[in-house]
């Protein structure tokens, strides 16, 4: 499907949802209790497929996080974007997607180094880049390191 | 006296775990890998990461988007052109840049080197993975003088930020063409060279073969993509399902393997070479005449919105996801490095392997760590 088709499919099958698009993809704004059916569905329906995913992660709006995850499908070669707005900025829990794609465990081992956001259900959620005694987490916007040394 | 005998049945092994690199001349850079093992045999895999991490990411959102195109550089070093042409591409889209017809010759031209040069490393580091010394040399005299072409046309050896937004940095020297068909046609005599030294050879057949597989469903579930997914049978050219710059006029084969198998990683690899070389070819006969770059203004702000862009790199599917407020730097510049993705799937080959075969697996899936790191 192109884009305005797969918009148009998103718009009929999920009428509770918000869908918009970006420049390349559609994107489905969902809720984070609605995350692992939902994503089952378009991984699952024989329309859509969408059994690749090959970007996952998260953007800082301040003081929102909001989790992306981009899908594509190996056997219609269309692409969309789902997106998660995670309100709670000291405590942001979401629910794994490993059990639905074994690419999420290193995708999101990095979205919880950078982000601080803890995901349930993860096999061996851990700080892969930095140590784990390392203070604050450094994709979000506030945050400070004294050591930066701006160019 | 009785006679201590002890049966197979009573005797207990226990796992221990050996930790492998961050130094280790196998992981191609620092990566440490935490084996445990029982015996011989591997039972768990756990990579760590982090020993050269920057945060490239962090440091785009404080420049301007023509100045990350040369931390890209810095990403894959084997393919900084074709992290250089993902950046621009995704600002002449956001943009609304037009690219001289000249300027995308040149890049496709300067992609498929990269790839051959980064192809012919790879070919002789995974040889001396496996145990042979030889071809670690000879894929270095061959790259070598690729890299001096870099070097003539571009200023740079490794880290070459020569495509930037609007084309490229300068235009290649009028010796660039006569040199290229020379070197090209030295390259296909090496290419036997090769063939007759690893590709048939007994040892390395059997090192290879049978080993390390990777199913076509492991490998859609583990996001792998490039040569490694393709020799699970996973069509996932980025160049056949969305072409840029030119790339739909030209003829060539997406190379795929349906072996899963180490051997299948390698034969992939090795005729992806021979698919570059035509590229370059069919390309060097008809270069376009006119300019080489449009020029830009100083500042560039992107209009707010969110793009992706995506090209094939030697080693998979390379992608940015740009988040633009409209300003002149980006608000979240997030790269989809395809060593990442295929890192995940060196767990599910190598246990129940043994650990020598895990070397080989390694060396096949072709990891480069700063592209991990980032």
């Amino acid at each position: 499907m192109i884009k305005e088709e797969l918009k148009h499919y998103l718009e009929q099958t999920f009428p509770n949802s918000k869908v918009d698009e970006t420049f390349d993809f559609p994107v489905l704004f969902i809720t984070k209790e609605e995350l692992i059916p939902v994503m089952k569905q378009l991984r699952d329906a024989p329309e859509t497929k969408f059994n690749f995913l090959f970007c996952e992660t998260a953007v800082d709006r301040n003081p929102e996080l909001e989790m992306v995850y981009h899908l594509s499908s190996t056997y219609y070669h269309h692409d969309m974007m789902v997106k998660v707005v995670l309100e709670d900025r000291e405590n942001p829990v979401i629910e794994s997607v490993y059990s639905l794609w074994e690419a999420a465990d290193l995708y999101e081992d990095e979205i919880y180094d950078m982000f601080g956001i803890r995901f349930t259900n993860h096999p061996n959620l851990r700080r892969i880049f930095l140590t784990e005694e390392w203070v604050g987490y450094p994709l979000r916007k506030d945050y400070q390191d004294d050591k930066i040394i701006s160019l | 006296m009785e006679n201590p005998i002890v049966t197979p049945s009573e005797l207990k092994t226990e796992e221990f775990v050996v930790n492998i690199g961050p130094q280790h001349p196998a992981t191609h850079g620092v990566l440490r890998v935490e084996a445990t093992l029982d015996g011989e045999i591997i039972k768990d895999v756990l990579p760590h990461l982090g020993y050269i991490h920057r945060g490239i990411e962090k440091m785009t959102e404080s420049l301007g988007y023509k100045q990350s195109i040369f931390l890209t550089s810095r990403m894959d070093y084997l393919s900084a052109h074709i992290n250089n042409h993902l950046c621009a591409l995704a600002i002449e889209k956001a943009a609304q840049i037009e690219v001289p017809a000249r300027a995308k010759a040149i890049r496709i031209i300067m992609d498929e080197l990269q790839r051959l040069t980064s192809h012919e490393l790879w070919w002789g580091s995974c040889a001396m993975d496996i145990g042979a010394v030889t071809p670690f040399f000879l894929a270095f005299r061959d790259r070598e003088r690729i890299l001096e072409l870099f070097e003539q046309n571009t200023g740079n050896r490794l880290t070459m930020s020569y495509i930037i937004p609007g084309g490229v940095m300068n235009d290649i020297r009028p010796d660039f063409v006569p040199k290229l068909k020379e070197l090209i046609k030295s390259i296909k005599d090496y290419r036997k060279e090769y063939d007759q030294l690893i590709t048939g050879n007994f040892i390395f057949q059997h090192r290879t073969q049978g080993i390390g597989i990777l199913s076509k469903e492991q490998a859609i579930s583990l996001g792998c993509t490039g040569p490694t997914a393709r020799a699970s049978g996973l069509s996932c050219d980025i160049r056949k399902l969305y072409p840029y710059d030119g790339y739909e006029k030209l003829d060539f084969k997406e190379v795929i393997d349906y072996g899963c198998d180490n051997w299948a990683r390698y034969v992939v690899r090795m005729e992806e070479m021979n698919q570059s070389i035509h590229i370059i070819e069919q390309l060097l006969d008809n270069m376009p005449t006119g300019e080489y770059r449009t020029k830009l203004k100083g500042v560039l702000k992107l209009p707010a919105g969110e793009y992706y862009q995506r090209v094939e790199s030697a080693r998979g599917e390379l992608g940015v996801y740009i988040v633009s407020d409209g300003g002149a730097k980006p608000y979240r510049m997030k790269f989809r490095t395809p060593c990442y993705s295929n890192l995940g799937a060196v767990k599910p080959i190598s246990v129940g392997m043994k650990i020598a075969d895990l070397m080989a697996n390694m060396a096949t899936i072709d990891l480069v760590i700063p592209d991990m790191d980032r």
